[in-house]
């Protein structure tokens, strides 16, 4: 296949997978505003313009950090790239730029979505309500997922749009659960007052995961349980691991057919061997030993994004991209 | 004069292909078709058939309206439209052969010479390059007109011609919207459009020793007709590719795909000439390919359409046509010219400027319905001033009599009235045959009384039904 067409759907995916992840951080956002003590105050919304990586922009073009400024500019700003607008907005073009690759069925749950976003307004997300809104934007992240599963080809196409869906969790995951950890600082292992407590549960729970958390680990809330859970569980698909085995796969299914052995597909493994491998007293026993470790995934990962463009697609040649760290601006696509 | 009406004789009678139709359209309330009219525009922003307007503000992606009323061509007349299409596009292929190579129409005298050397679409440099299978209009959109119940040929569009997307697309529209006529004619399908181009494309590879590669040329997602270019990729199961996609080696030509490099054999191009190559061409083109005129000069690779075309269809040129078919072919025109007063004649430039009232007058190289003027509907002032631009380049214009368009049933709103139509057809020209799908394009010209179909200034279309006899 083409190469453009190949890094087309590549950031198709990521950036449908985007908007979803950033209406999750949102969505916890909001509800802890909602709590009664200083459970989340604005520092819930510095970290969401941390793990969205526009904190500096935000401070330039808005200026002090607020609810409803911060969750416009999240949710609707074009001038925010990384807001849900801009990533439905950008996926729908690489996906009207394919639209001859991708199944009518994907077109339309992306273009729909676009039509979606576009018309609407600060005062329809208001009338709605926020938790509408949020739901909104992950239904229709689902559908076009549901849509790619349900009637594309499995063929490298397929396989490209898949590595874009998990390379943009795999960051968005590691960002996250590094920027509450930031921002909670455990001090003991069991989860202490009522602060901590919602925040953990609300980090669980904009990863869907609340549920998923009592069954594997029983009621008490350890942030050691949660960092595994999102790091090293094989079985949570929005954990690192979870992206990982599936990047493995899907690089494999590419390299198989290609009877080459692209760099990528090394540091992915490498990647993933320490996930299989790890465990979880390793990087959470010492102070700041996860900020570490999540600071290491979210610069591999996007090192291997930038390496997948090297060997397949359309990237400017030049230097390795160097290790951004989290509160840097995330990757963006680079129009070819 | 009332205009032929193509569904109502001047007798108040229905003509025989509409009568079915007729009765659908006095049955049918208007709500039901203003409900229509709005699920087809859906239909269309669904599947995304726009084109793109940018720079103006708003939406930048513009439905072309679509009228739900079809128009009917019977069979018979479709029978003629199709051997004369098929004439015409023949002599061209061999006119075009003909100005790139020994330029015997000249000399015998049939073709003033300069005629083409003063036009700028002339590209010399071409001279002595025979293209696969010596097909240059491999894909001609023939624009037609029905005057007094007479098909007369417009142009001959046989450099980039677009619209079939619309042809295609309208057909699947209308069958969404309402089956139940399709029940009660017999439409002869245009589905297959796709497969005929492909076929031609292949044809003129110039190998016959693989399966050849076959992409679609786009200048890129940001082009008006963008959707058309990808459209066509879709239905042929063929790359859609960008300048940026492609490079050329040892004059082959190649695109960049995970894969590493693939050779091209034949490219149906939808960009002009000048931005082909900036090796060739305009320098500061950045939507070709450096070298791909080299590699087409060596024989390696098939464009589609050929380097050069646009002296083909330029509105002076347009005249030789039945020219060419005597010269050529050594038969007799199916189809009607229109009587065509050019501007480089003195006797005829007279004529024009005594007659600014009555005429049409064209710009010989423009396009699009802009820079003419429709002499029954101007004033005597927008008259001098045209005159003065006509003295001072005669061999600039042409003009011919303001024809009696015909009209068909159209919902405007309000309820069906009849409306100006025109039809472009697309003829295919391959090594081995031609191929033309029985229908076409119908532009139709929504303002009351105006002739002017182009989509660029407030045209519709229409789905075309060639029935079965």
């Amino acid at each position: 296949m083409l190469s453009r067409t190949a890094d087309d759907l590549f950031w198709m995916s990521r950036y449908v997978e985007r908007a979803e992840n950033v209406a999750r951080l949102l969505e916890v956002a909001d509800r802890m505003a909602l709590m009664p003590q200083d459970a989340g105050g604005t520092d819930e919304w510095t970290a969401v313009l941390i793990a969205g990586g526009v904190a500096p922009l935000y401070t330039e073009l808005v200026g002090k950090v607020e609810a409803d400024p911060t969750l416009r500019f999240m949710a609707l700003s074009p001038e925010n790239p990384s807001s849900i607008y801009n990533c439905f907005s950008v996926a729908r073009e690489n996906a009207r730029a394919q639209r001859h690759t991708i199944t009518r069925e994907l077109w339309e749950a992306i273009n729909d979505t676009w039509h979606g976003i576009r018309d609407m307004t600060p005062e329809k997300v208001e009338g709605m309500g926020h938790t509408a809104f949020f739901e909104w934007v992950k239904s229709r992240s689902h559908l076009v997922r549901g849509a790619l599963a349900g009637t594309m080809i499995r063929d490298d196409a397929y396989s490209f749009t898949r590595l874009g869906t998990f390379i943009e969790r795999a960051d968005s995951t590691a960002r996250i659960l590094d920027v509450k950890y930031h921002l909670i600082l455990p001090t003991e292992e069991v989860v202490g007052g009522a602060p901590d407590y919602y925040q953990w549960a609300a980090l669980l729970q904009s990863v869907s995961a609340q549920g998923s958390y009592r069954r594997m680990f029983g009621d008490q809330i350890r942030y050691t349980n949660v960092a595994e859970l999102l790091v090293l569980r094989p079985e949570m698909p929005r954990s690192v691991r979870s992206c990982y085995d599936n990047i493995m796969e899907n690089l494999q299914t590419l390299t198989e057919s290609y009877e080459s052995q692209p760099r990528c597909l090394r540091l992915a493994g490498k990647l993933r061997a320490r996930l299989v491998y790890g465990e979880v007293g390793e990087f959470t026993g010492q102070e700041s030993g996860l900020h570490e470790f999540l600071t290491e995934v979210v610069g591999t990962n996007l090192q291997i994004a930038a390496q997948i463009g090297k060997d397949f697609l359309l990237t400017p040649e030049g230097d390795d991209t160097p290790l951004a760290m989290p509160e840097n601006a995330r990757q963006e696509q680079t129009m070819g | 004069m009332t205009p032929y009406d193509e569904m109502t004789a001047s007798d108040g009678s229905v003509r025989e292909a509409y009568r079915e139709l007729e009765h659908w359209l006095t049955s049918t309330s208007v709500e039901t078709f203003q409900n229509k009219r709005k699920e087809a525009d859906l239909l269309f922003r669904r599947l995304g058939i726009t084109f793109a307007v940018y720079g103006e503000g708003g939406d930048p992606e513009r439905l072309i309206p679509y009228d739900v009323v079809p128009r009917v061509i019977t069979g018979a007349e479709w029978g003629a439209m199709e051997k004369g299409m098929e004439q015409r596009v023949k002599a061209i292929n061999a006119f075009l052969n003909d100005v790139y190579g020994d330029q015997q129409i000249f000399r015998a005298g049939h073709i003033p010479r300069d005629i083409i050397e003063a036009n700028d679409a002339f590209v010399p440099s071409m001279m002595g390059v025979t293209p696969p299978a010596g097909i240059y209009a491999h894909i001609a959109g023939v624009d037609m007109v029905k005057a007094d119940g007479e098909f007369y040929v417009l142009e001959d569009n046989v450099r980039t011609p677009s619209g079939v997307s619309y042809m295609m697309g309208n057909r699947e529209a209308e069958m969404r919207l309402f089956p139940s006529l399709f029940r009660q004619h017999r439409v002869r399908p245009v589905d297959h459009y796709a497969d005929f181009l492909r076929d031609t494309l292949r044809s003129v590879s110039p190998y016959k020793d693989h399966d050849p590669k076959v992409v679609v040329m786009t200048p890129g997602r940001f082009n008006s007709a963008y959707f058309e270019h990808a459209f066509l990729a879709d239905r042929m199961g063929i790359e859609l590719v960008e300048g940026a996609d492609l490079f050329v080696r040892d004059e082959v030509v190649y695109m960049r795909t995970t894969r590493g490099p693939q050779r091209v054999d034949v490219m149906y191009r939808r960009l002009d000439d000048e931005f082909l190559d900036p090796q060739a061409f305009r320098k500061d083109s950045l939507l070709g390919v450096p070298g791909l005129v080299s590699a087409y000069r060596a024989g390696n690779i098939a464009i589609a359409n050929a380097i050069g075309n646009g002296v083909a269809d330029d509105k002076a040129i347009y005249v030789y046509v039945p020219e060419m078919i005597r010269f050529y072919l050594g038969e007799e025109p199916i189809l009607n010219n229109v009587p065509t007063y050019m501007g480089r004649r003195d006797d005829e430039l007279k004529y024009i400027l005594e007659h600014l009232d009555e005429l049409v007058v064209k710009e010989v190289h423009g396009s699009g319905g802009y820079g003419m003027l429709v002499g029954p509907a101007s004033t005597r002032a927008e008259q001098d001033a045209y005159a003065e631009r006509i003295k001072a380049d005669p061999t600039g214009f042409i003009a011919q009599p303001t024809l009696a368009l015909s009209t068909c049933p159209t919902f405007v709103g309000s309820g069906v009235a009849p409306r100006h139509v025109d039809l472009r057809p697309f003829v295919l020209s391959g090594a081995d045959r031609v191929r033309i799908v029985p229908g076409g394009l119908t532009r139709v010209a929504l303002k009351e009384g105006s002739l002017v179909v182009n989509s660029s200034q407030g045209g519709g279309t229409k789905d075309t039904w060639v029935l079965e006899d």
